[in-house]
């Protein structure tokens, strides 16, 4: 497999911005918050051209972080993006337009003062993919691809729809002609039955312009159906990765368990009372995160060695790796459930 | 099955703005026994909160109930005076909402506004008070109660705010409890917590449970039996298991099929095509109508709710109806 995006050894830390006078009193040996919280801690992914790779993870495991590294909105702290060998970032400045972003919530993303299509053609005049004769045709294609009338160019984000706003979204990053898409959890903020349409879009669009995609969701059921390979973060941190089969079917990681164990699923027996697979105990700030395995204080697993020693991402199969020092107890443990 | 604990009876709530008016709720009727869990589902916009807050008398200006009846343990509450629904609310009937931050008071310790909840309805010493609000935290779940009740709402992380605002909901062991999407805020490991924990309390209490959720998952796995919502009415409503499995209503079946579960991964997902309605301009007839694949001349009526057994459908032309006939 091909490394179309590599993300090499990736960290991203986030300290409190000191005043003066703060720094100042931290000598002085006063309480002040000196500590960083390490949001992504040495991430290594590559993903092949036109692979679509899922990101799940609980609130604040670092997702949208990575999301944003990769995409170059935020500079990394440490280790390098690669896009065809090209980086993304130079001195802490995005230097591509080969990598868009669609965000999460399409009222917050469109600016409300500005036409529709002026937000959709900004971007591609700026960097001469259209020009000021070509626009209008231009936009009107791209409006079409989303499923839009171009008729709407001239209208506000406000006369639309949310599922409206979201198509709007993705017409701005696909003008911009990219080869790497971000959708930072893209459908969370719809209706039910928007989202179907949305994620038909989606997989319509990244087929036809063979998009190598990044989607990140907490929605697993949404990463599931669009999918090749999905990675699960814990506490910035990836702990699993391999194809979305093998990882939704058989998890190696004790948390990739617990985490598709919570998840509701449709009930249509009235008989059956549901058994919820709870996982114990909630995140840890990741102020002070444990020793070793950042998992080890809820799994059922840990041992000793768990809180003396993190666990490296280790292969399981050819396309799977997971971080883990009893990830074979827990594939033996799934295989027992299963029969 | 035992008396029901809440009836509800074609129930309409408008809102009169000045763009005209908003019929929120728009024909609701349900039972509830006591102990049971029901889940009202529906998009945004459907009107299932503003159903939940008919219930609690808490609908401001400029909306009010028009039309129909609440009776909760056969006393109507609609025609009750703001004092009389006042000495009602949170002893009887309680609410649970979506954003426990938005819902605490962050000025106030979880001891004194606990104090308060209890306080409105019942006289109490602070030490019976506190010795209540410490057994009804440990029993959702909040480790050391006692040492947290000294504790503001900012130091407690989301799950353990929501089991909060749970246990304020049950202090006083209300009949009929609404809980407006209090999971959804949360993440999916709190939920299944959260879910389990409530079911459990619903059974040992025998407070009956309002859960409303756009998640059809959610519901299946916790409500008894369910109520669809599409433009502020009830489009179908019935034992959870059978209608899940066994949908009437066009928008239950389009709703389900469009679950990303439902289609072989990467597989395009069925969709239902437009968008929600505004209940400013809404169509006349069914308001599912110009969306729906089998309506015809007929739906430029309202269908009135057809009921059949325990399950209940407002179509004309409801999914299913072939075979029955055959059959």
């Amino acid at each position: 497999m091909s490394a179309f995006l590599s993300i090499d050894n990736v960290s991203r830390l986030f300290g409190p911005n000191l005043t003066t006078g703060e720094k100042i009193a931290a000598k002085l040996g006063a309480k002040v918050e000196t500590r960083s919280v390490r949001a992504v801690s040495d991430v290594s992914l590559t993903v092949a051209r036109g692979e679509t790779l899922g990101l799940v993870g609980e609130s604040g495991c670092g997702k949208s972080t990575l999301g944003r590294l990769i995409a170059g909105i935020l500079p990394p702290t440490a280790g390098t993006v690669m896009i065809d060998g090209a980086p993304v970032m130079e001195n802490g400045a995005k230097v591509t337009t080969r990598v868009q972003t669609v965000f999460q919530d399409p009222f917050a993303s469109l600016d409300p003062r500005m036409k529709v299509g002026d937000t959709v053609s900004e971007g591609p005049i700026a960097h001469g993919l259209t020009n000021k004769v070509k626009t209008k045709a231009y936009v009107a294609e791209w409006f079409e691809r989303v499923g839009l009338d171009p008729v709407w160019v001239d209208r506000y984000p406000h006369q639309f729809s949310g599922g409206q706003r979201q198509r709007i979204a993705i017409a701005r990053a696909l003008a911009m002609q990219p080869d790497v898409l971000i959708c930072d959890e893209p459908v969370a903020s719809l209706d039910v039955s928007i989202q179907a349409q949305i994620i038909n879009l989606f997989l319509e669009l990244t087929r036809d312009l063979g998009l190598t995609t990044i989607f990140i969701s907490h929605d697993l059921s949404v990463v599931q159906h669009v999918s090749d390979r999905v990675a699960v973060m814990y506490l910035g941190r990836i702990v699993e990765l391999g194809p979305v089969a093998e990882v939704f079917g058989k998890p190696a990681h004790p948390y990739t368990d617990a985490l598709f164990g919570s998840v509701p699923k449709l009930v249509l027996d009235a008989d059956e009372l549901v058994h919820f697979d709870t996982i114990e105990g909630e995140v840890p700030s990741p102020l002070s995160p444990p020793s070793g395995c950042y998992y080890h204080p809820r799994c059922p697993l840990a041992t000793q060695a768990c809180s003396d020693q993190q666990p490296l991402m280790q292969p399981v199969t050819e396309r799977r790796e997971v971080a883990c020092h009893h990830f074979e107890e827990q594939i033996a443990k799934g295989l027992d459930k299963a029969v | 099955m035992s008396a029901p604990v809440l009836s509800v009876r074609d129930l309409r709530t408008h809102f009169f703005t000045r763009a005209g008016v908003v019929k929120a709720v728009d024909g609701v009727s349900f039972d509830l026994a006591p102990g049971e869990i029901m889940g009202l589902v529906g998009e945004s916009g459907s009107g299932k909160t503003v159903t939940g807050f008919s219930l609690l008398g808490l609908v401001d200006e400029p909306g009010r109930i028009v039309e129909g009846s609440i009776k909760l343990n056969g006393t109507e509450l609609t025609t009750l005076s703001d004092v009389e629904l006042r000495a009602r609310r949170g002893r009887d009937i309680s609410m649970i909402f979506q954003d426990p931050i938005a819902t605490l008071n962050p000025m106030l310790t979880i001891g004194q506004q606990m104090k308060l909840a209890i306080d409105a309805h019942e006289r109490l010493g602070k030490r019976a008070a506190d010795a209540r609000a410490t057994e009804l935290l440990t029993q959702v779940g909040i480790p050391s109660a006692a040492a947290r009740l000294r504790a503001y709402p900012h130091e407690f992380s989301g799950g353990m705010r929501q089991r909060v605002a749970i246990a304020i909901a049950l202090l006083h062991r209300p009949a009929v409890i609404v809980a407006d999407e209090p999971t959804t805020a949360l993440d999916v490991s709190i939920q299944a917590q959260i879910l389990y924990q409530m079911r459990d309390l619903a059974a040992e209490t025998g407070t009956a449970l309002i859960w409303i959720s756009h998640d059809l998952a959610v519901v299946s796995s916790l409500a008894s039996k369910l109520a669809v919502m599409y433009a502020g009415r009830i489009v179908e409503q019935g034992p959870t298991a059978t209608l899940l499995r066994d949908p009437r209503h066009p928008y239950t079946a389009g709703l389900l099929a469009s679950l990303p579960a439902m289609a072989p991964p990467g597989a395009p997902l069925a969709q239902i095509p437009g968008t929600t309605p505004s209940l400013l301009s809404l169509p006349p007839g069914c308001p599912f109508a110009p969306r729906c694949d089998r309506a015809t001349a007929e739906c430029a009526a309202e269908p009135e709710i057809t009921f059949r057994g325990d399950r209940g459908w407002r179509c004309f032309h409801p999914v299913g109806q072939a075979e029955e006939v055959t059959a």
